[in-house]
C-alpha cells in the first residue's frame, strides 16, 4: 500500500508540471508582452530587467519556462497589473474565506445529500424518491449563478431573513446563503449516489440477518446499511470539495464574498491576467493535491481495494 | 397508435418522455422561433425599459427596453450550438486521440494519457477562463475554450473503451488478414463505443451549455448585445430587486434545458450501459 502511495505522489508531479506548462504556454499566448504578465504594469525598468534577465527573455522558450518553474518555486506569482501588489499574498490572504465558504457548503450538501438519499433508497419508488430523483436532476442543471441570485431574490428582498450579500463581519448568518448555493450542485450528486450505494447495501444478504434478528429498522438502516454505503459518497465529496473552485468564482461574485473566486473576477473584469493567470494555477493546483487526498484516502477507506492491489 | 410508439420508445418513463418533448420544442424555437417573434432582440425601446410581462411583451422587457421574449428565442440558437458544437468537436478530438492512446498503447499511450490527465488537471471553469482571456471575447472563443476543457474527458473514456475491445479475438482476426489499424479502429473499434459515446455525450451537454452560460455571465463568451442567456442574466442582475423577471426568465430557460439534456443523458444512460456510474 505504501509503494502505491509513493507511486501515486510520483505520477502527480509531471500532471502538476503539465499544469505549468500549459499556463505558461496561455501566459505566452496572451496580448501584450508576457513579461509584463508577469510583472505587472507599473513595475520599474530595474525590475523588469531582473525578471527578463530571470526569464532569461533572450533565451529560447524552454528556457524562459524553466525560469518560470523556478520562480514558481519560490511561490512567486507575480504582481497585479493594477494594484501592484504581490499576487500571492492576496490569495493567501483571501483562500481562507473561499476555504471557509467551500467547508460551509460541503458540510450542508453532504448533511442534506446523505440524508435524502437515504430516504430515497429506504422509500424506494414511492413518490418521495421520484422526488429526490427530480430535485437532484435539477440541482445539476440549474445554473449556479442563478441559483445563488433566485435564492436571494427570495430569502433576502422578499423575505427580509439573510444579508444579501457581504461577508459581514463573519457571522454565520452571512455564509448561509452562498453555502448553500454553491453547495447544492454536490448536494444533488451526493443524493444520487448515497441512493444508489444504499440500494446496493440494503439489498445484501447480511441486512436480513440484521432483520431477522429483531433489530429496529432504523437502527438497520443507519447503523448498519449507510455505514457501508459511505464509502462513494466520500470520495465525491473530496473530489467535489475541489471542484468548488469553480462554484465560487461564481458565488463569490453573486454574493460579494471576498475569496479568490471574486479575486478572479475582478482579474478578468480589468483583463489583469497576472491575477488570471494566478487563481487559474494556484486552483489548479489545489484541486489536484484535493484528488491525490482522495485517491490515497480511498486505500485506507476501503480495504477491498488493497487486496486486489 | 403514435401513443403507444412512444411509450414503447421510452420505456413509459414520463420525465424522458417529457425531456425529449422539451428538446423538441427547444430545436423548434431555435430553428424557426424567430420567424414568430415581433421584436427583434436587439431592438431598443427606451419607453419601456424593465416593464413586467404585460400584454405587448409576453415577458416583459429589459434594462434597455428589449423584449426578453424575443431575446430568449433569439439566445436559444446561441445556447444550443454552442452546446452542440462545441460538445461534437470536444467529442471528435476525444475520440482521436482516445482511440490511438487505447490502441497503440506503449510509449504514445503514455504519453497521451499523462496529457489527458494534464487537462484533465485543471477545474474546469478555470481552464475555460484562462482559455478565453488569452483571445478577445466572443463566440469563437467560448466555443474554443469549452472544447479545449472537454475533449480530454471523453478521449479518457474512448481510450477505456478501446483497451477493453483490444483484446476481442475479432479484432485478431481482422489483423491477422492484414487489415491496416486505421481500419480496425474505423470499422471495429469505434462502431462498439458508439453507444456509450452516445450516453457519455448526452450526459456532457448539458454540462457544456452551463459552461457557456457561466462564460458568458462573466462576460467571457458571448458578448452583448448578443442576447446569451447567460449575458442577459449578468447584465440585468443589479435589478433583481425592482426587476426579477429579467434574471428569472433567462435562467430558467438554461435549467430547463439542461434539465431536459440531463434527463435524456440519464434515460439512454439506464438503457444502454446499467454499468455506468451516475
Amino acid at each position: 500500500m505504501t509503494f502505491y502511495i509513493l507511486k501515486r505522489c510520483l505520477l502527480f508531479i509531471p500532471t502538476l508540471l503539465g499544469i505549468t506548462l500549459i499556463t505558461f504556454i496561455l501566459m505566452q499566448s496572451l496580448p501584450g508582452d508576457p513579461v509584463q504578465g508577469m510583472v505587472g504594469e507599473r513595475a520599474s525598468p530595474e525590475t523588469l530587467v531582473r525578471i527578463r534577465a530571470e526569464l532569461g527573455h533572450d533565451r529560447s522558450l524552454p528556457m524562459q519556462y524553466i525560469g518560470y518553474l523556478k520562480l514558481l518555486f519560490t511561490g512567486e506569482l507575480g504582481r497585479s497589473y493594477y494594484t501592484n501588489r504581490k499576487i500571492a499574498e492576496d490569495l493567501y490572504q483571501k483562500f481562507p474565506n473561499t476555504l471557509k465558504l467551500a467547508l460551509t457548503a460541503m458540510l450542508f450538501a453532504s448533511v442534506v445529500g446523505i440524508g435524502i438519499g437515504t430516504f430515497a433508497a429506504v422509500k424506494r419508488d414511492s413518490i418521495w424518491d421520484r422526488l429526490v430523483t427530480l430535485i437532484s436532476v435539477g440541482g445539476i442543471s440549474i445554473p449556479v449563478f442563478w441559483l445563488g441570485l433566485t435564492l436571494m431574490l427570495i430569502f433576502a428582498f422578499y423575505i427580509p431573513l439573510l444579508p444579501p450579500s457581504g461577508m459581514g463581519d463573519g457571522s454565520l448568518i452571512n455564509i448561509i446563503l452562498p453555502a448553500t448555493t454553491l453547495g447544492t450542485f454536490s448536494l444533488s450528486y451526493i443524493a444520487r449516489v448515497t441512493r444508489s450505494s444504499m440500494l446496493e447495501s440494503l439489498s445484501q444478504p447480511y441486512i436480513n440477518s440484521a432483520r431477522a434478528k429483531g433489530l429496529p429498522e432504523m437502527e438497520v438502516v443507519l447503523k448498519h446499511a449507510l455505514k457501508n454505503s459511505l464509502i462513494p459518497v466520500i470520495t465525491l465529496i473530496g473530489l467535489d470539495l475541489g471542484s468548488y473552485l469553480n462554484g465560487a468564482v461564481l458565488t463569490e461574485t453573486i454574493f460579494g464574498w471576498d475569496g479568490i473566486g471574486q479575486y478572479a473576477l475582478e482579474g478578468i473584469m480589468k483583463r489583469d491576467y497576472p491575477v488570471i493567470m494566478g487563481v487559474v494555477l494556484f486552483g489548479s493546483i489545489i484541486f489536484i493535491t484535493m484528488n491525490l487526498l482522495v485517491d490515497i484516502s480511498y486505500q485506507f477507506l476501503d480495504p477491498r481495494v488493497r487486496v486486489k492491489k | 397508435m403514435q401513443f403507444t410508439l412512444i411509450s414503447k420508445t421510452f420505456d413509459a418513463n414520463i420525465p424522458a418522455v417529457i425531456a425529449a418533448l422539451l428538446l423538441v420544442l427547444l430545436a423548434f424555437t431555435a430553428i424557426v422561433g424567430p420567424a414568430f417573434i415581433h421584436y427583434r432582440p436587439d431592438a431598443v425601446d427606451l419607453n419601456q425599459l424593465k416593464q413586467p410581462p404585460n400584454k405587448e411583451h409576453l415577458l416583459g422587457t429589459d434594462s434597455k427596453g428589449r423584449d426578453i421574449l424575443s431575446r430568449l428565442v433569439y439566445g436559444s440558437r446561441i445556447s444550443l450550438s454552442v452546446g452542440i458544437i462545441a460538445s461534437s468537436l470536444s467529442m471528435c478530438i476525444g475520440i482521436f486521440f482516445g482511440l490511438i492512446s487505447g490502441y497503440f498503447g506503449g510509449k504514445v499511450d503514455m504519453i497521451l494519457s499523462q496529457i489527458f490527465d494534464i487537462f484533465l488537471a485543471f477545474p474546469s471553469l478555470l481552464l475555460a477562463i484562462g482559455i478565453s482571456t488569452v483571445m478577445p471575447p466572443g463566440l469563437t472563443s467560448a466555443m474554443l475554450a469549452i472544447t479545449l476543457v472537454g475533449w480530454a474527458g471523453f478521449a479518457r473514456l474512448v481510450r477505456g473503451i478501446t483497451l477493453s475491445l483490444k483484446e476481442q479475438t475479432y479484432i485478431e482476426a481482422s489483423r491477422a488478414l492484414g487489415a491496416s489499424s486505421a481500419r480496425i479502429l474505423y470499422k471495429h473499434v469505434l462502431p462498439n463505443a458508439l453507444p456509450l459515446l452516445f450516453v457519455a455525450g448526452s450526459l456532457r451537454v448539458g454540462g457544456f451549455i452551463l459552461l457557456e452560460a457561466a462564460l458568458s455571465f462573466l462576460g467571457l463568451g458571448i458578448q452583448p448585445p448578443a442576447p446569451s442567456w447567460g449575458s442577459m442574466i449578468s447584465l440585468n442582475r443589479a435589478y433583481i430587486n425592482s426587476a426579477p423577471w429579467m434574471v428569472i426568465f433567462p435562467g430558467l430557460a438554461i435549467s430547463i434545458t439542461v434539465m431536459s439534456f440531463n434527463i435524456l443523458g440519464d434515460f439512454f444512460r439506464d438503457k444502454f450501459d446499467p454499468k455506468m456510474q451516475a
